[in-house]
């Protein structure tokens, strides 16, 4: 057998929330209705955000992808879809469905596991996790007819009790950020089996790379701008010695966190031919690159790791006090709500699990006024706050009428 | 730089945040080397260091009547002794006249006069001196009347004084649109010169807490939502009193205090009682010192839901004693603290939506007091008074 050749690993998160609309307190207990209200052209409008960025980013970056795994036999990449993104492309636009599907049968795109409600249910609930992964696990079969072999939980957030689950729930792959107080002097360019697992293999985003295009691509003032295919693979090549070059990022990056005008279709068409013109170079899906190579050393994470700014933890989520409170009271629920039996019910409390509706409340950025490093549909994180916990009053307002006591 | 400050009053002689703008403003603008002469309507001890306060009349601050909107009459002590009661106009013409007799009026590189009180002073030292004016827009008429038609001769000296001046300062940048709305003064004319606050002005609150009911109220699961300040039609405290309504109707045990005195006391109190709030809703007088502050520190969210706000610095002083706040979007303030509810004036629903939010979500006001007050520790007055001494020097060099 050939001796399995370098690759980059493309890797792309496709999500969307279910945004709560405008909900007040006086509403509780006389509408059920929280993801729908707001106009056309408000940030919280899903249908309006929703088709917004499948115009930007969707579909212009899947049509390319679809070229390219055309042009390129060696082309591949990996995807995964939240299924609260799934609910929305299916309601507005399925177009982009049909192009995933054709992309999936080339047998050139993996498409990468996760909870079905982009939630952060591992950490409060583990019945209600593995519920949700499953739903996704079953999601994905019957749009897509295949079954996710690799596994990324909600926001890349990992730990040591993540990967021992995974690995009993029979997943060959997990991911993780490639972040140097867990990686120490390791490199993420190579496959790692976390600690107290037997199967499982660990790939680790490399997060420089990845974070040239997800967030520097577009920044003039960046000393690395004009960012080209060639340069790129330039920088890639400094580590010609290791096997892999993990790009994981939202798949947003192309069009929506980067527009067109920044140039990233054109760096992206470019890429392969770049890439390939070495004949030790290839593309490999997040499996492929787990198995194609062996475990190189067992990594540790006891604490929890996610992608998310300099500190890379969940405090971009549960950071502070509303934030814990409002997720803790949440899942507080949980009994009531599962004994119920009430589908609409169960439903409404589960697209509520999304981690969007914590982040949304962070307030770590707010005093700096970088209003650009602040995403959200609401004006202010106490906004969103108010907003969120007025459908929270009327989950409990619904469970009291069903004769819980709550 | 030597400037000619003609102000209304200066602690511990005021009535409102006039006099503690005016004071912390003169104290930093002293300490980046302007010279200051600040005329005061009145007579007294002031115990100020860092800039000359000068009587512009005889009268003693004792004689002088003075509600918190310097519009009552004022009783005048002439030299022989004899008394007589003035209006609030003729009270400016007295201060007018003692600026005309300060013989060293060209001494000064340019006059300052604080608010429609002292702009026809500042109009005649302007006449007499030949030297550059700017006016300062704490308040106009607009804002004091709560958006209605307000007294006509006090809008026409504000007018005047503000066409009259070289240059329009305002302390926010909602004021400034204000006085282009409302006044037809064109926006190049005026600088925003944000107001802020001596954080050093705040010490450690100490002792029990005088509003004993109110914190064994709280330790009962109670909520307190509190306004201090002057009740009047601008401060849209009826609003206030219908939004109230409809929180004890979500959350029962929710107090509202109301601090200080005003046109509008009675009209309040019978409202209150109207809408069934008579066990809801307490009535404290005008307060200062410890009474003032212990009724912030009491308090779990401070509402200043202003029809017309130019700053409104008391949510800056509910957030150094403890309490975070629901502002007015009418109220300049909400320029300088981006960590408070905010709400439009008339927006009933929505201070429902966020005073009960807060009574029934400690994490909420905890974090709202949290970041507001981070905000609050960052404040000072050297960036104004920069702006200050930038606008007082390009005034003198168009003038040569």
């Amino acid at each position: 057998m050939n001796e399995p050749k370098r690759a980059i690993v493309l890797y792309l998160l496709m999500h969307q929330p279910l945004r709560v609309n405008p909900y007040t307190i006086f509403d509780v207990g006389k509408r059920h209705t929280y993801f729908e209200g707001a106009p056309s052209d408000d940030k919280r409008n899903n249908e309006g955000m929703l088709r917004k960025v499948a115009d930007k980013s969707y579909f212009p970056t899947l049509t390319m992808f679809e070229e390219l795994s055309k042009q390129y036999p060696e082309f591949k990449l990996s995807l995964s879809i939240s299924g609260t993104l799934l609910e929305q492309l299916e309601a507005w636009r399925p177009d982009i469905i049909d192009i995933i599907k054709r992309l999936v049968d080339t047998g050139q795109c993996e498409l990468v596991g996760e909870n079905y409600y982009h939630s952060l249910a591992f950490f409060y609930s583990r019945a209600e996790f593995e519920m949700q992964v499953s739903m996704h696990k079953q999601r994905i079969q019957d749009v897509f007819g295949v079954t996710p072999t690799a596994f990324r939980n909600t926001e890349m957030a990992y730990n040591n009790d993540l990967a021992y689950w995974a690995d009993k729930a029979g997943y060959k792959v997990i991911m993780s950020e490639g972040w140097d107080p867990i990686l120490g002097w390791r490199s993420p360019n190579f496959v790692y089996r976390p600690t107290y697992t037997n199967q499982i293999r660990l790939l680790t985003k490399n997060y420089r790379l990845s974070d040239d295009l997800a967030f520097r691509f577009g920044d003039r003032t960046w000393e690395g701008w004009p960012l080209t295919a060639e340069k790129f693979v330039s920088w890639a090549n400094k580590a010609w010695d290791q096997p892999l070059i993990n790009l994981f990022m939202d798949f947003e990056t192309f069009g929506e966190h980067q527009w067109e005008d920044t140039g990233i279709f054109d760096f992206m068409r470019a890429l392969p031919e770049q890439w390939l013109k070495n004949e030790t170079h290839s593309f490999m899906t997040v499996t492929q690159a787990a198995t194609s190579f062996d475990p190189v050393d067992t990594i540790d994470t006891p604490q929890t790791v996610t992608w998310a700014d300099v500190e890379r933890d969940l405090t971009a989520w549960t950071g502070n006090g509303m934030q814990s409170g409002a997720i803790q009271s949440l899942y507080d629920l949980q009994d009531h709500i599962i004994s119920s039996g009430d589908m609409q019910l169960i439903n409404d409390w589960r697209r509520l699990q999304t981690s969007d509706h914590f982040y949304y409340m962070c307030t770590k950025w707010f005093n700096d006024g970088d209003v650009h490093a602040y995403f959200s549909p609401y004006d202010t994180p106490y906004e969103a706050f108010i907003n969120y916990m007025n459908t929270y009053h009327d989950l409990k307002f619904r469970l009291h009428e069903k004769g819980y006591d709550v | 730089m030597k400037v000619l400050m003609l102000g209304w009053e200066l602690p511990p002689h005021n009535s409102g945040g006039l006099g503690v703008a005016c004071y912390q403003m003169c104290k930093e603008l002293a300490t980046q080397s302007v010279s200051i002469e600040f005329i005061v309507p009145y007579t007294a001890k002031h115990n100020i260091d860092f800039m000359k306060v000068t009587a512009a009349t005889p009268q003693d601050v004792k004689d002088v009547i003075k509600s918190g909107i310097a519009y009552d009459s004022f009783k005048f002590i002439h030299d022989d002794g004899s008394e007589e009661w003035v209006s609030i106009f003729d009270q400016h013409r007295i201060y007018e006249r003692g600026i005309e007799s300060i013989s060293r009026l060209g001494d000064f590189d340019i006059i300052h006069a604080h608010d429609w009180l002292t702009f026809r002073a500042g109009m005649r030292a302007k006449e007499l001196s030949g030297k550059p004016l700017i006016v300062h827009v704490h308040a106009t008429e607009y804002d004091r009347s709560g958006g209605n038609a307000g007294n006509p001769l006090v809008e026409e000296i504000e007018y005047m004084g503000m066409m009259l001046a070289d240059r329009v300062i305002t302390v926010s940048e909602y004021t400034k649109q204000v006085v282009m709305k409302h006044y037809r003064i064109p926006g190049d004319k005026i600088e925003v010169v944000h107001n802020s606050i001596d954080i050093g002005s705040y010490p450690e609150q100490s002792g029990d807490n005088l509003y004993t009911y109110l914190d064994v109220m709280r330790q009962s699961g109670w909520r307190v939502i509190s306004y201090i300040g002057r009740l009047s039609v601008q401060k849209g405290l009826t609003n206030l009193l219908q939004a109230m309504r409809g929180v004890v109707d979500r959350a029962p045990k929710t107090l509202l205090l109301f601090i200080g005195s005003g046109e509008q006391y009675e009209e309040l109190v019978n409202m209150a009682a109207d809408l069934g709030l008579a066990a809801n809703v307490l009535f404290v007088d005008f307060q200062r010192g410890k009474a003032l502050t212990d009724g912030f520190a009491v308090s779990d969210l401070f509402v200043m839901p202003s029809v017309s706000e130019p700053f409104g610095i008391a949510p800056l002083e509910a957030i150094a004693l403890g309490t975070p706040t629901l502002v007015s979007k009418q109220s300049g303030v909400t320029e300088v603290v981006r960590n408070c509810l905010t709400t439009d004036f008339w927006d009933i629903d929505k201070m429902v939506d966020d005073i009960s939010s807060v009574v029934m979500h400690d994490e909420l006001r905890d974090e709202l007091h949290k970041q507001s007050y981070a905000e609050f520790c960052r404040m000072n007055w050297a960036t104004s008074a920069q702006k200050l001494r930038t606008v007082y020097e390009n005034a003198v060099g168009a003038l040569v």
